[in-house]
């Protein structure tokens, strides 16, 4: 079971976190409970946080963990609670004509699947690992990639405030002002 | 069919399991989670990319992913404000019940 | 991945040159010396997976051990501090209280409601430990000794961290209780809002080292100057920080006086109100492990990690100074925890994001400050910077609220 060798250690932790990651993704999509919904969501990239793992982006991978389960799976969560039907389950989990929708993104997946694997420039083998330092990262990003970042700064700040003032009661309700 | 084929065929399946679902489900909440799924299907390209590709010094692929992993996050934080917002309005969170602009 | 591989060549030994001294690196690395022989034992091809296994094994024996012994511990503290004794009759001054607790435990009926969701019931303990133990991989525990070396470790220490957010939820969710519910919200939107400085604060401590690493951040922090060691809280945003990093550490780890999400007078258990028997010890377990992850982090940060505090103390084995600091650091938790009432939620709400999150960023121009200042001048800058906006932002908050001066009534 346990081979030891690289390769092959690698292809079956490739192979349980591939089939967890879609196996959750579907189960995101389909569910009719949403908090379940949203749990199969935290799955699904955890699930590829692992997979950024194996292919050796660390910074990237645990900061899908910090980033995405830890902040946008419990803003979901809390999006859901806050917007309850009274009474859930009684009608149909997709709109009309959905069918449609399945079959578009059929055939989509069958588009782009061919084009992978019927590609001729994609023959590259095994690559050694490239290293990829947080140092080198931070480098990057303050010399090459500096205004992006700081544009980046701006648009998070003008995101929270937006949110902020979006999501918040109305002044004429009586209602202390300001929800988080 | 190596290695990088095997991501990008997870990467693209992942893109039509949130397209999918994205264009289906009748709750917005489950909309926008589709539509992070694309996103992530999209970060895990790049990734695959980087590092089986021709320049993974240049770590271009892992500063895209950063800059998209947090222009998702606030952009899914702006679009639950607005989904909050709306269902204040028409207490529901449906998108095939928020029609008082048609026709 | 690197990180199964157990490095033979040991790294930073301790430069010694006079005999006695051979004893005591031996004493220093016996633990380490003691893993390398057992893998050897095994055929080569399991090592890696052996090395992994007994790594992880030692982690959760000592780590479950000390939670066993901080029980104890605190329950007499507190019991102390309160003016009454602590438990004391299973065992000689109650110290075998623990396995009286333990088997309790064990053998209590699980109860589940009906109603609750069973999947989401069984698994929320479950994904509050497992992150838990996890975060205690990167710590430096002694010299040499941290189970894995990752070049973005705290990144994964914060990264896990979040994780046990999700297990609050589950747990506050499945339990279809509206009193778990609500101290459910209130337990996540506390651990979020508090997350902020403790992770802007710990940014200080990686700007001066220049890395993620925690074993580089405690090289960084290794020089003596005369007897003074140069760990970071001796310098005035290092002190600063680890004030606002400790205060973090009591809000993310729900204990008083931050635990409103539990609080017994307030919302009977919180989140965990419906579980019972091991369930309920397996959060107990999770929320202390968490408590001594963060302490330990903070020791790496600020205190030198396993450095000793005076360099002719270096004799003694870099583990003893990290459990010796570790242990301070929990009694200073227990301590807060006997003497300061509860935080109200709104209070709790505006302490950390209109407190100690400008307080975090000021912190942080103070330790850029003090990288490129020279000599005297830095301590004086620094410290009236961090001083002079800890005594604006303290004023200015109290302004807002009005209290009368309180009058006393005694009995004749």
């Amino acid at each position: 079971m346990f081979k030891g060798s690289p390769k092959s250690v690698m292809t079956v932790a490739f192979v349980i976190l591939g089939v967890l990651t879609l196996s959750s993704g579907i189960a995101a999509m389909m569910q009719r409970n949403l908090v379940h919904c949203a749990l199969s969501l935290s799955i699904t990239l955890a699930g590829l946080a692992g997979l950024y793992l194996q292919l050796d982006a660390q910074f990237v991978g645990f900061a899908q963990i910090l980033i995405y389960v830890g902040a946008v799976a419990i803003l979901i969560v809390f999006a859901i609670l806050l917007t309850r039907e009274n009474e859930p389950g009684s009608q149909s989990r997709y709109i009309s004509n959905g069918y449609l929708g399945f079959g578009l993104a059929l055939a989509l997946f069958a588009v782009i699947g061919g084009a992978i694997v019927s590609s001729k420039t994609l023959g590259r083998g095994q690559v050694p690992a490239p290293e990829a330092t947080v140092r080198q990262l931070g480098d990057q990003l303050m010399t090459r990639y500096v205004l992006p970042l700081e544009v980046l700064g701006l648009l998070l700040t003008v995101a929270l405030i937006g949110a902020v003032i979006i999501a918040m009661q109305e002044k004429e309700s009586k209602s202390p002002g300001g929800t988080k | 069919m190596t290695p990088l084929h095997g991501y990008l065929l997870i990467s693209a399946m992942l893109f039509a399991i949130g397209l999918g679902g994205a264009i289906t489900r009748r709750n917005a909440i489950i909309v926008l989670i589709g539509i992070e799924l694309m996103l992530n299907a999209a970060n895990l390209n790049f990734i695959a990319f980087w590092r089986f590709g021709p320049n993974p010094e240049a770590l271009t692929g892992i500063v895209f992913v950063i800059f998209s992993i947090a222009v998702a996050a606030a952009e899914a934080a702006v679009g639950l404000g607005l989904i909050i917002s709306i269902y204040r309005h028409y207490k529901t969170a449906n998108v095939d019940q928020i029609d008082s602009m048609k026709g | 991945m690197q990180c199964f591989a157990s490095s033979i060549s040991r790294p930073g030994g301790v430069a010694r040159d006079s005999g006695g001294a051979a004893v005591m690196e031996m004493m220093d690395q016996i633990f380490v010396d003691l893993k390398h022989w057992l893998v050897s034992l095994a055929p080569a091809q399991w090592q890696p997976l052996i090395s992994a296994l007994i790594s992880v094994a030692a982690i959760i024996a000592v780590f479950a051990s000390l939670f066993a012994v901080t029980t104890i511990l605190e329950r007499k503290g507190l019991g102390r501090i309160q003016n009454r004794y602590g438990p004391n009759r299973v065992g000689p001054f109650g110290l075998l209280q623990p396995a009286a607790d333990g088997l309790k435990a064990l053998t209590k009926e699980d109860i589940v409601p009906r109603s609750a969701d069973q999947v989401l019931h069984f698994l929320a303990p479950l994904v509050l430990v497992v992150p838990a133990f996890l975060a205690l991989a990167v710590l430096p525990v002694g010299r040499n000794m941290a189970v894995v070396d990752l070049d973005a470790g705290l990144l994964f220490f914060f990264a896990v961290g979040a994780a046990t957010e999700l297990s609050v939820f589950m747990a506050g969710w499945s339990s279809r209780n509206k009193y778990s519910l609500l101290g459910a919200m209130r337990a996540i939107a506390q651990m979020i809002s508090y997350e902020v400085p403790l992770i802007l604060s710990g940014v200080c401590a990686i700007m001066m080292a220049g890395s993620l690493s925690p074993e580089k951040i405690i090289e960084a922090q290794s020089a003596y100057s005369g007897w003074v060691p140069h760990w970071n809280v001796f310098t005035p945003w290092g002190l600063a920080g680890f004030i606002v990093f400790l205060i973090a550490a009591a809000a993310e780890s729900n204990r008083a006086p931050f635990d409103l999400p539990e609080g017994e007078s307030e919302i009977i258990a919180g989140y965990y109100i419906e579980y019972s028997g091991f369930k309920f010890a397996l959060f107990f377990l999770g929320e202390y492990i968490g408590m001594f992850a963060v302490s330990g982090l903070a020791i790496t940060l600020f205190l030198g990690g396993w450095h000793a505090p005076a360099s002719f103390l270096e004799w003694i084995p870099s583990y003893i100074w990290f459990f010796a600091k570790l242990l301070g650091i929990i009694a200073l938790f227990i301590w807060v925890r006997g003497t300061l009432p509860r935080l109200r939620m709104d209070q709790l709400m505006s302490f950390a994001w209109k407190f100690m999150l400008p307080m975090a960023l000021v912190n942080i121009l103070a330790a850029g400050i003090w990288r490129f200042t020279p000599g005297i001048t830095r301590w004086i800058v620094c410290t009236t910077l961090v001083a002079g906006s800890y005594v604006l932002l303290a004023r200015g908050l109290a302004a807002h609220s009005s209290v009368a001066k309180r009058k006393y009534r005694y009995a004749e």
